[in-house]
């Protein structure tokens, strides 16, 4: 299957525009651009070396050990592997249904990380393009910029992380290679001094948040013109609901919408999700493109993460953040919202939410007590989603009678967005790049679409010394005719004429 | 009393070289452990730096960062580092340390404590490796400026060793063989 723009016709005589974010571990991701003289566009494709080293990584391991080690796959959201990866092993144990006290910790684990995750998503890394403009001078586009010039936001987003960093603390057992989710449960429950640590601050979390989503409505109010057409693109869209078809994060059944706002499918068991979903391999691309079975490759394709989940779901089970979405879904007129940026607004809703859940189970005496594991009937294997910070998470393992993973299989957010991410700079360079000269500018608007989806490019390791963005442009006959690159530092550095 | 020096180690153990950091922490740990060393020293360890850990610096008279590194002279460069301006790519959630600094700048109004990075040089960062032979190398040598550094954690004596004089070494830890904690 190839869409618009997927593919140029004559790409030999085309120049072509490399943002190349060169990391010393996989290449991560890149977006080339083939341009005609004229620069117009006729080829753009975003290719993300998606990392397949951790079946190797887990086949061969008792089972018990793979909650710990999957968070080694991730450094941005090494608790969502952690949770997916237990309730997997769930079935193994034969832990059909989790003690109170098991869940509700788990839960508030959870929460927690996306409240952290969510918070630095939008604070540190979109905030600069939100709050000075895509355009504005790439010095001004850090969050020490938006210190200067909104310095309680900028203190805000770094507590409102470091809060959501506790809550893992808390319940994992430690800031990082927590071992507090086990298959069957968990294994500490969380002390008096702890919850009242935490409930100290958590009022204060809500407050901010509060402020959080008023901030990105006034932009979207400021702007409607930008906000509601930057990059659209119209899509599927496919999370987990929860009962009732309530916002859920951590479980629930699959439904998915059209881009219509109609149901394709509802309260699906996630363990058949190898019969809903199919993944297509395209030769220019290490990432795959995942597509519902029913709808095939060029009209299944659909998009998760917040901006599906809060207009998939049929309500928020916490009356703030319900009330925001409430407000979002009459924005649009009751229609689904398609535009990349208001996966902002939609973040900040799940923002709020986490944090009212997390106030909520702080309150509740079964995380202070309780029997931590169940377990039954062995099995030999077991599924696990959850919707993690950027979108479903699946998680599959077959284990043997040995103990001995001998399959597992992952599909991670990122994955899921890989069309849709396509399709959103698509629409980018097409719109801003035709006739324009390439620069930082224009670049980063390429960069602001695709920040929307929030990827996670398996970049666990950061070593200090990489490169994080490198820009090619090379002429019909290949030859490089000037390079731009962005360090570690966020320098820009150039070579025209190289 | 909260400790006067934090040591930040970043990096994930089951990335080849990219445990450098996490490997040099846990020797240090257990240094520590030893009689009469005190506990003057608080250690860190994360996948990466983080917006957060600027409020790991808050009260301390000095900050360590200890990271692998591609580029790195071997087998390791000790410098000083300076607030700076967070650089942004569009999907990196990590921070250098000087953008760590200038977080914590903007977030309490004040300098940040004087901050030093121990870097040492990696080669292989994928998935499942093991520690290279070279990192293995790497790391003994980083390990003796680390031990002097952390036996006499001293603005002065950290600011001579960056700037290129020899550090004071320390005697030799006894032997004990390096692996990539997996």
């Amino acid at each position: 299957m190839t869409f618009a723009l997927e593919t140029a016709a004559n790409p030999e005589r085309l120049r072509r525009v490399a943002i190349d974010p060169v990391s010393r571990v996989e290449g991560h991701g890149k977006v080339t651009l083939l341009l005609d003289d004229h620069q117009r566009v006729h080829q753009v494709r975003l290719h993300i070396v998606e990392f397949r080293g951790f079946e190797k990584f887990i086949q061969g391991r008792p089972y018990w050990e793979v909650p710990v080690m999957v968070q080694r796959l991730c450094g941005i959201c090494p608790v969502s592997h952690h949770l997916a990866a237990s309730k997997a092993l769930d079935a193994i144990v034969g832990a059909a249904k989790l003690t109170p006290t098991a869940e509700k910790i788990r839960r508030l684990m959870h929460y927690g990380q996306i409240m952290q995750s969510h918070a630095l998503h939008f604070f540190h890394l979109c905030s600069p393009d939100l709050l000075f403009g895509f355009d504005s001078d790439a010095s001004r586009r850090n969050i020490v910029a938006v210190a200067r010039a909104h310095p309680d936001v900028a203190r805000q987003g770094v507590l409102l992380r470091k809060f959501g960093q506790e809550i893992i603390r808390v319940t994992a057992g430690k800031r990082i290679h927590g071992t507090g989710s086990v298959p069957g449960g968990v294994n500490k429950t969380v002390t008096v001094e702890e919850r009242d640590a935490l409930l100290a601050d958590v009022y204060h979390m809500i407050a901010w948040s509060r402020g959080a989503v008023r901030l990105i409505k006034d932009l979207h109010a400021q702007n409607p013109a930008l906000y509601n057409s930057f990059g659209v693109f119209r899509s599927n869209l496919m999370s987990l609901t929860g009962i009732d078809g309530a916002l859920d994060f951590y479980h629930g059944s699959l439904r998915a919408r059209s881009e219509n706002g109609d149901i394709l499918f509802d309260g699906v068991d996630y363990r058949g999700y190898a019969s809903l979903i199919q993944e297509e391999v395209k030769p220019w691309s290490y990432m795959k493109f995942p597509f519902l079975t029913a709808l095939g490759k060029e009209k299944g394709w659909y998009r998760v993460g917040p901006l599906s989940r809060v207009q998939n779901c049929d309500s928020i089970p916490t009356p703030l953040a319900e009330a925001e979405r409430r407000e979002f879904v009459d924005y649009s007129g009751g229609t689904p919202i398609h535009a990349p940026l208001a996966y902002h607004w939609a973040r900040m809703i799940e923002m709020l939410h986490a944090v009212e859940t997390i106030k909520d189970l702080l309150h509740d005496d079964d995380i202070l007590d309780g029997e931590l594991t169940v377990s039954g009937p062995r099995a030999l294997e077991g599924v696990g989603v959850i919707e993690a910070p950027r979108g479903t998470l699946i998680h599959h393992y077959r284990v043997g009678e040995d103990d001995l993973v001998t399959m597992c299989n992952l599909i991670v957010s990122t994955t899921h967005n890989n069309q849709a991410m396509n399709e959103a700079i698509r629409n980018v360079a097409q719109r801003y790049l035709r006739g324009h000269e390439i620069t930082e500018g224009l670049l980063n608007h390429i960069e602001v679409a695709i920040r929307a989806f929030d990827p996670c490019l398996s970049c666990a390791t950061h070593a200090l010394g990489q490169m994080p963005l490198a820009v090619e442009l090379v002429d019909a006959q290949g030859e490089l005719v000037d390079t731009l690159s962005r360090d570690g530092d966020g320098v820009v550095h150039g070579a025209r004429g190289a | 009393m909260s400790a006067g020096v934090v040591v930040i180690a970043v990096g994930n153990r089951s990335r080849g070289d990219d445990a450098i950091g996490p490997l040099l922490l846990g020797r240090l740990e257990a240094w520590l452990a030893g009689p009469g060393r005190g506990s003057d020293i608080k250690l860190v360890e994360d996948f990466q730096l983080q917006i957060e850990h600027a409020l790991d610096l808050a009260g301390r008279r000095l900050v360590l960062f200890v990271d692998a590194g591609t580029g790195t002279c071997a087998p390791y460069e000790f410098r000083a580092v300076v607030a700076s301006a967070p650089g942004r790519s569009h999907t990196s959630h990590a921070l250098a340390p000087e953008a760590v600094l200038g977080v914590y700048r903007q977030v309490t109004g004040e300098d940040s404590p004087p901050a030093f990075v121990l870097c040492v040089r990696g080669e292989r960062f994928e998935l499942g490796d093991d520690l290279s032979d070279a990192a293995r190398a790497h790391v003994e040598a980083a390990w003796q400026q680390l031990l002097a550094l952390c036996a006499r954690p001293e603005i002065e004596r950290w600011r001579t060793a960056a700037a290129g004089a020899p550090a004071e070494r320390s005697p030799p830890e006894p032997a004990g063989a390096l692996s990539a904690g997996r």
